[in-house]
């Protein structure tokens, strides 16, 4: 299997990529530093994968995903998988009075992620096979005062994946949108850490299960799915009195 | 939950914790704050906690950096767990060179400790077997040490409780298996003299020795118990034996304080002793449940209640009789606060590059005792008193009481180590004992 990985230094892509790796994975892993992407080679390799190619890039600068897509294919050849995995928390506080700070998250949770689908869908629906895989996250389920714009560009994010999976599901290329709840990772390491948070493992684990049942949307761990239908049930006259 | 408190939850304290994610980060820079590198926080009492200072966390510095599946060499950074390794080189016929009772454990950590296992009569501690480390002081400096560079540093480091830098990987070698079994047997014993008889006999032909000891029962039962041993299975037919799942327990919650007491636990002691009727039994079994029986439940340590638990860890020497363990154990009988996990166990003569280093020739002895306060700790300084002494020591992994003047008795070399000592780095545990 030839998987893409963007924002391959995440903990949570580390974690599935190892499992992809014992199957004998052939990966193209793009990310901000050339140190760790060769740290997060090292390890696949040893845990069995075929052959691992990094590419050191920023990848909010959409001028280059074409060019970035296009070498990755001529290097490990068409992508059966793509697992989009990086993404951004900014400081909510901050981004209320800044709109810089809240510009910088929905462009790189969003927006860059929307250029990357968008030549991605372009070479998987000429082939009629793949599959995308993406993280938004539970927060763009429901707009909370703590963390709206982060949930913003999430939801904005889930709202494009389920119509690209309309279109796509025509063309024989599958969808996934990946809704992690808390996770214990450096994104969060400023959050204190409440009994619902899960290691990068579990997610790992997760979505190289979804990706094998080719489910359309995936709630990780799967607790989050009622949560979350709850979440969205309370009416809005409510939901706006609470402190969430 | 906290889950950056020490395994036995006694002391806690509080610290900040920081990650520390990838081999090539630099140190943070921290004023006045001490910092200290930790793993899976499996050390039972202060040597992995910095009270009022910064832990490093090593649980993200999980990856893997070379295996030569011909040599069996490993390089892999140091918040690889014990239990990865095993998952990537039992498949390809390599095993752990040296193990500690549980896999849940970093090779940081295991390096820092120089922990033993049931085969410490025939390969010594597991710093023996550490080929070469990165070590990362705060100055910046990056060392690899191995026993031919730098060689001072490595033996410093290897035992060294993470107090000489951060060790941001490792290379070790790994010994090789045929399969994934062992052939055990296991002996009952009614006395300390047939403990010893059957440990003398078993070391020679026997790769892993252990015994279970019943710390409770007095008068004819005292110092009974069971003996297991064990080698690597090498029969061909079980190449190709089905691997037993293996259904994993949490204990979900802490136990209340009561659920353990003297009743529980002298009955458990009792069925333990009394669940093999045979005096021998042979039995080839997978090597998970004979290595580590506890591992099966995870987070045991609520068993013991928010008090949490204190263990004791002695060696104490056996030349010239075995009086000191007697009446060590006589002492931890008549106080009737022993629990269900005991342990005992000869140390070999082979020696370690550590200059901490814990085990030395002489029988070992371990056991928990659940926290409940000043009557607990003072039987366990009453301990330290009994195996300082007697010439013994006492394991710092496990500790959270010795007195400092003992700790230079049980380490003679402890000046020449606190040498080596990073300046940015200390912990609750050195910061007591190095007075």
């Amino acid at each position: 299997m030839k998987i893409a990985v963007f924002g391959a230094t995440s903990a949570i892509a580390q974690a599935a990529c190892r499992i992809w790796a014992g199957r004998g994975a052939e990966f193209l892993l793009a990310g901000r530093s050339a140190d760790r992407l060769e740290a997060v080679k090292g390890d696949l390799t040893v845990h069995g994968a075929q052959t691992v190619v990094v590419c050191c890039c920023d990848l909010s600068d959409t001028s280059r995903h074409a060019e970035i897509i296009e070498q990755g294919e001529r290097a490990i050849g068409p992508f059966d998988l793509v697992l989009i995995a990086y993404g951004t928390l900014p400081d909510q506080a901050l981004a209320e009075t800044d709109f810089l700070q809240a510009q910088n998250a929905i462009n790189t949770n969003f927006l860059s992620v929307v250029s990357l689908l968008t030549e991605l869908a372009k070479r998987m629906e000429t082939r009629h096979s793949g599959t995308l895989a993406v993280i938004s996250s539970v927060a763009g389920d429901r707009g909370r005062q703590s963390n709206y714009v982060y949930g913003a560009a999430k939801g904005g994010l889930s709202i494009y994946l389920a119509g690209l999976r309309n279109r796509l599901f025509h063309k024989g290329v599958k969808v996934l949108t990946i809704k992690p709840g808390f996770v214990d990772t450096p994104m969060t390491a400023a959050i204190k850490k409440g009994p619902l948070f899960v290691k990068p493992a579990v997610l790992g684990a997760g979505i190289v299960r979804a990706v094998d049942r080719g489910s359309d949307v995936a709630y990780l761990p799967w607790f989050w799915m009622p949560i979350m239908w709850i979440i969205r049930s309370i009416p809005e006259g409510v939901f706006k009195r609470m402190r969430l | 939950m906290d889950d950056y408190q020490s395994w036995g939850r006694y002391p806690q304290v509080t610290q900040s914790v920081l990650g520390f994610n990838w081999r090539g980060d630099k140190l943070p820079t921290l004023s006045g704050k001490s910092i200290l590198a930790q793993g899976f926080c499996r050390s039972y009492g202060d040597s992995c906690l910095n009270e009022n200072n910064v832990v490093l966390s090593t649980r993200a510095l999980d990856r893997m950096i070379a295996f030569d599946p011909a040599s069996g060499v490993l390089r892999c950074e140091s918040g690889v767990s014990l239990e990865q390794i095993l998952n990537l080189a039992v498949p390809q016929g390599w095993f752990l060179p040296v193990t500690p009772g549980t896999k849940f454990v970093s090779v940081g950590g295991a390096i820092a400790n120089d922990v033993h296992g049931k085969n410490h009569h025939r390969a010594g501690t597991f710093g023996r077997h550490v080929r070469a480390f990165e070590l990362l002081r705060s100055d910046g400096s990056r060392r690899v040490c191995s026993e031919r560079s730098d060689g001072g540093l490595y033996a410093a480091t290897i035992g060294g409780l993470g107090l000489t830098g951060v060790i941001t990987w490792a290379e070790i070698q790994l010994r090789p298996i045929l399969n994934p079994f062992i052939e055990m047997e296991s002996i009952k014993f009614r006395s300390l003299e047939e403990f010893f008889q059957i440990s003398a006999d078993s070391d020679r032909n026997f790769e892993y020795t252990v015994a279970w000891l019943d710390c409770v029962s007095s008068g004819s039962a005292f110092g009974r118990g069971i003996f297991m041993r064990g080698n690597h299975s090498r029969s061909e037919n079980d190449k190709t034996r089905k691997i037993p799942g293996r259904q994993k327990l949490v204990v979900p919650l802490d136990f209340p304080a009561w659920a353990l007491n003297r009743l529980s636990v002298k009955a458990f002691n009792t069925l333990y002793y009394g669940k093999q009727v045979a005096r021998e039994k042979k039995s080839s079994v997978y090597y998970d449940p004979f290595f580590y029986p506890l591992d099966a439940v995870l987070q045991w340590n609520r068993i013991y209640g928010k008090n949490g638990l204190v263990q004791f860890q002695c060696v104490v020497p056996v030349q010239g009789g075995h009086q000191a363990i007697r009446e060590i154990l006589a002492t931890i009988v008549a106080s009737g606060q022993a629990s269900f996990l005991a342990v005992l166990k000869e140390f070999g003569a082979i020696s370690s590059p550590g200059i901490l280093s814990f085990p030395r020739p002489g029988v070992t002895l371990c056991l928990d005792f659940a926290m409940r306060g000043e009557r607990t700790l003072a039987l366990l300084q009453r301990l330290d008193q009994m195996v300082a002494q007697a010439g013994g020591a006492m394991y710092p992994a496990k500790d959270a009481l010795m007195r400092a003047e003992n700790f230079k008795s049980y380490y003679p070399r402890w000046a020449e180590f606190a040498e080596y000592v990073d300046s940015q780095i200390s912990s609750s545990f050195w910061r007591r004992v190095s007075r």
